[in-house]
């Protein structure tokens, strides 16, 4: 039985198998897919051969109809395998780029794309960021116009996570570029329509086993029937999904850091200096008993704001808050596991060194830790 | 206010001790801290509302509720604007009593607890030394055995309540040669020859409270007054120790959360450079920074409050709260009083005093420190 309260017995149960899963699975590819740069493409049909891509989503699209909670224990698993890009490529496809296909999309919609996503057997992703809109979404340039029965697209769109391998694009595009967020839609396409292409694979400094590209429209035409929701909701379509999975990313990464916690304290465990192992040294202990305080706290913190967003509230300080504070305390643990670690940390061979690096995104994806300080000074009315 | 921890009962409870504290404590707390005192009837009115005895059964004149009716009780206080007038009452009911409560014979139960519970009397627990701070087991005052009483000498020092107290839950050394296990606890009363207040002493902040430095020389102690097993004092300071630090960390979040609010009001009035503080980002996300960190805080100590409320093992959850939430009500503060500027150094606002109350919650009830210590004996070494 979990620790803690907000988990039952079948929620520990589907976490150990997705635990044996990793282990068996993920975690012995995982320094060859780092070093290539793409992890294989047999994870995500593999995921949903064991339901894992669908834990949440109703029977009747095959999935299993677990709560939110089942998702927090999905995120906390994936995040605990120590290749930050798996987790990330995985949230991509079951909590960004097809929830909206489930609660707006129409059947044949759903049919195309949703079901064989929740099979893995086709990959998506989504297209937001640009060029030239990061943080500002609202000032997206790629545009949509309707041309009889279709749609043209023309625009460029950057960071696009799975972006290289996925089978299809959620896309946002500007419908009516005098409106603001009131001009934007949600268009469904296809890797091989001709005008779209993926222009470039981006180098990171972290996550480096997942694929990031650089998305190129030109002249692209899709039919009418691409269109996902109502012209011009599609701002609205996508933002009450991405406070969920802002939540859930956390909740990743929260798990994360608890494993590079438990690697830190292995290793002061581990290795002996002066005479006597790190961890009895009162400096070292005392940093290791301050990521463990942290580590709960975001922890916590999740947990209490899930809580409410299970129970159908829509908690956006709560989630603005658990996103700046878990971001920054996995990455803060990160660091201090890295210098626990010494000279040894600071090589390759260690894999502290890529939770340093792949934890560093937290701050930035999904919202930077200066965005979710706009949002949390608004919801204070300031 | 979370849901899914507080039941209606203690939304009613908070509701009812909120408006109490509104209109007979919040008004004159700035006259007490002046005074370095509050009134003694302030225990008699809060027991008379039935708030003092909360987590006591009703044979001794409590109401028999849970730890978090307890907890709502001490988050109310705490949210008064004087630090000191929350210790002075938590002192009494949430640190001296429960030792009697919990370890003593019924007699000593028919005596202290049901004066406490209306607030007639009022309890202290007397630990710290001069010489013996965070280490419990080094204490010097000694007790020896008298026959049908134990002779006690030493001092207590940093005691809350200790000057006005109408006794002292006192730890003493029976077996000197034992360390910890040599340590009993006895109900000292005031006017039992040989034990004096020899000073209250001038702190840096909570200063409503009366702290005092207490004196016993062959100051006989009758046995019947021994709390439990003679030589199990250590053992029983350290199972309450629990509730104290969790009633910190609650009233750390509570301080955290009145200083952050007093310093929104200010940056929304205060203007500079034409337009009011909070118009600038730069405050904005100080702020912003601030409710972050008094929400995380606030989940980690009720993460804690519920394991101990549930009777679960909570000991490194609460020094976890403890540490988090009093380390945070000392930034906060001390964020709130940068915004406030200049006028955050002048003694007719507020601030001030939350940074200065604020100060003391990493260090009394075990520093973060000892809570660190705690922490790493039992999942790190």
């Amino acid at each position: 039985m979990s620790r803690y309260s907000v988990f039952t017995e079948e929620h520990e149960a589907v976490r150990r198998t997705i635990r044996k899963f990793v282990e068996a699975e993920i975690a012995p590819h995982v320094e060859e897919w780092e070093r290539q740069g793409y992890f294989a493409d047999w994870v995500f049909p593999r995921m949903g051969e064991l339901g894992f891509l669908a834990l949440r989503y109703p029977e009747k699209y095959g999935g299993a109809g677990g709560d939110y909670f089942m998702g927090v224990v999905l995120a906390e698993e994936l995040g605990r395998c120590g290749c930050g890009s798996l987790a990330m490529a995985v949230a991509v496809q079951t909590d960004m780029a097809t929830p909206p296909i489930m609660q707006f999309g129409n059947e044949d919609q759903i049919k195309k794309y949703l079901i064989p996503a929740l099979r893995g057997e086709k990959v998506a992703c989504l297209g937001i960021t640009e060029p030239n809109a990061g943080s500002d979404v609202a000032s997206i340039e790629t545009r949509a116009v309707r041309d009889g029965g279709q749609w043209i697209i023309n625009g460029r769109k950057i960071f696009i996570t799975n972006g290289v391998r996925a089978d299809f694009i959620t896309l946002v595009a500007k419908t009516d570029p005098d409106l603001g967020y009131n001009g934007v839609s949600l268009f469904l396409v296809d890797r091989n329509t001709p005008g779209f292409t993926v222009t470039r694979k981006l180098e990171k400094v972290g996550m480096r086993s997942s694929d990031t590209a650089e998305l190129l429209f030109e002249d692209c035409r899709v039919p009418a029937e691409s269109l996902l929701g109502v012209e011009n909701r599609g701002f609205h379509q996508i933002m009450w999904e991405l406070q969920g999975e802002r939540l859930m990313g956390m909740a990743g990464a929260v798990a994360g850091a608890q494993q590079t916690f438990e690697m830190a304290l292995e290793y002061a465990r581990s290795r002996t200096q002066f005479g006597r192992p790190l961890v009895k040294f009162q400096v070292i202990a005392h940093k290791l008993a301050e990521m463990a305080a942290e580590i709960e706290a975001a922890r916590q913190l999740v947990y209490s704001t899930a809580r409410k967003f299970a129970a159908g509230e829509y908690p956006v300080k709560e989630i603005s808050i658990a996103k700046l504070v878990c971001a920054q305390v996995s990455h803060r643990v990160a660091d201090a596991a890295l210098q626990i670690h010494g000279g040894y940390g600071y090589m390759m061979e260690y894999p502290v060194q890529r939770a340093w690096r792949d934890s560093r995104l937290n701050r930035i994806g999904g919202g930077t830790d200066e965005i979710m300080k706009e949002i949390i000074a608004k919801t204070l009315g300031l | 206010m979370a849901r899914w921890l507080f039941r209606e009962e203690h939304e009613m409870l908070r509701r009812s001790v909120r408006s109490w504290v509104e209109k007979e404590v919040r008004p004159h707390v700035e006259e007490w801290e002046e005074k370095g005192e509050f009134p003694r009837e302030l225990f008699a009115r809060a027991g008379e509302l039935g708030f003092l005895g909360l987590t006591y059964p009703e044979e001794y004149g409590g109401s028999g509720e849970d730890y978090l009716a307890g907890a709502v009780f001490m988050e109310e206080m705490a949210r008064c604007g004087s630090a000191g007038v929350a210790a002075g009452i938590g002192a009494s009911i949430g640190i001296a009593g429960p030792q009697i409560y919990k370890f003593g014979s019924e007699e000593l139960k028919r005596r202290f607890l049901p004066p406490t519970i209306s607030g007639e009397k009022i309890g202290a627990l007397g630990i710290t030394e001069p010489n013996a701070g965070s280490d419990v087991a080094s204490i010097q005052t000694t007790a020896r055995d008298g026959g049908d009483h134990y002779l006690v000498n030493g001092s207590k020092i940093f005691i809350t309540n200790g000057v006005r107290a109408d006794y002292v839950v006192t730890a003493v050394k029976t077996d000197p040669a034992a360390g910890r296990k040599g340590i009993s606890l006895l109900v000292i009363e005031k006017g039992t020859p040989g034990f004096s207040a020899a000073k209250k002493l001038d702190k840096l902040g909570w200063n409503a409270s009366d702290t005092g430095e207490l004196v016993f020389e062959d100051c006989r102690v009758p046995k019947a007054n021994l709390v439990g097993q003679e030589n199990a004092g250590f053992y029983y300071i350290m199972q309450n120790f629990a509730w104290e630090r969790l009633v910190m960390a609650l009233a750390g979040v509570v301080g955290a959360q009145v200083a952050m609010e007093e310093a929104i009001r200010y940056a929304q009035q205060r203007v500079q450079f034409g337009k009011p503080l909070a118009k600038f980002q730069v405050i904005r996300h100080k702020i912003a920074d601030m409710a972050a960190m008094v929400e995380t805080a606030r989940c980690l100590t009720y993460h804690a409050l519920s394991l101990f409320a549930a009777g679960e093992d909570a000991v490194e959850a609460v020094a976890m709260a403890k540490i988090y939430a009093c380390e945070t009500a000392s930034k906060v503060a001390d964020e709130a009083l940068q915004i406030h500027g200049g006028y955050g150094y002048m003694m007719e606002y507020p601030v001030q005093r939350f940074w200065r109350d604020a100060r003391i919650g990493t260090i009394g009830g075990g520093t973060t420190e000892i809570m660190k210590e705690i922490i790493a004996e039992r999942l790190i070494r």
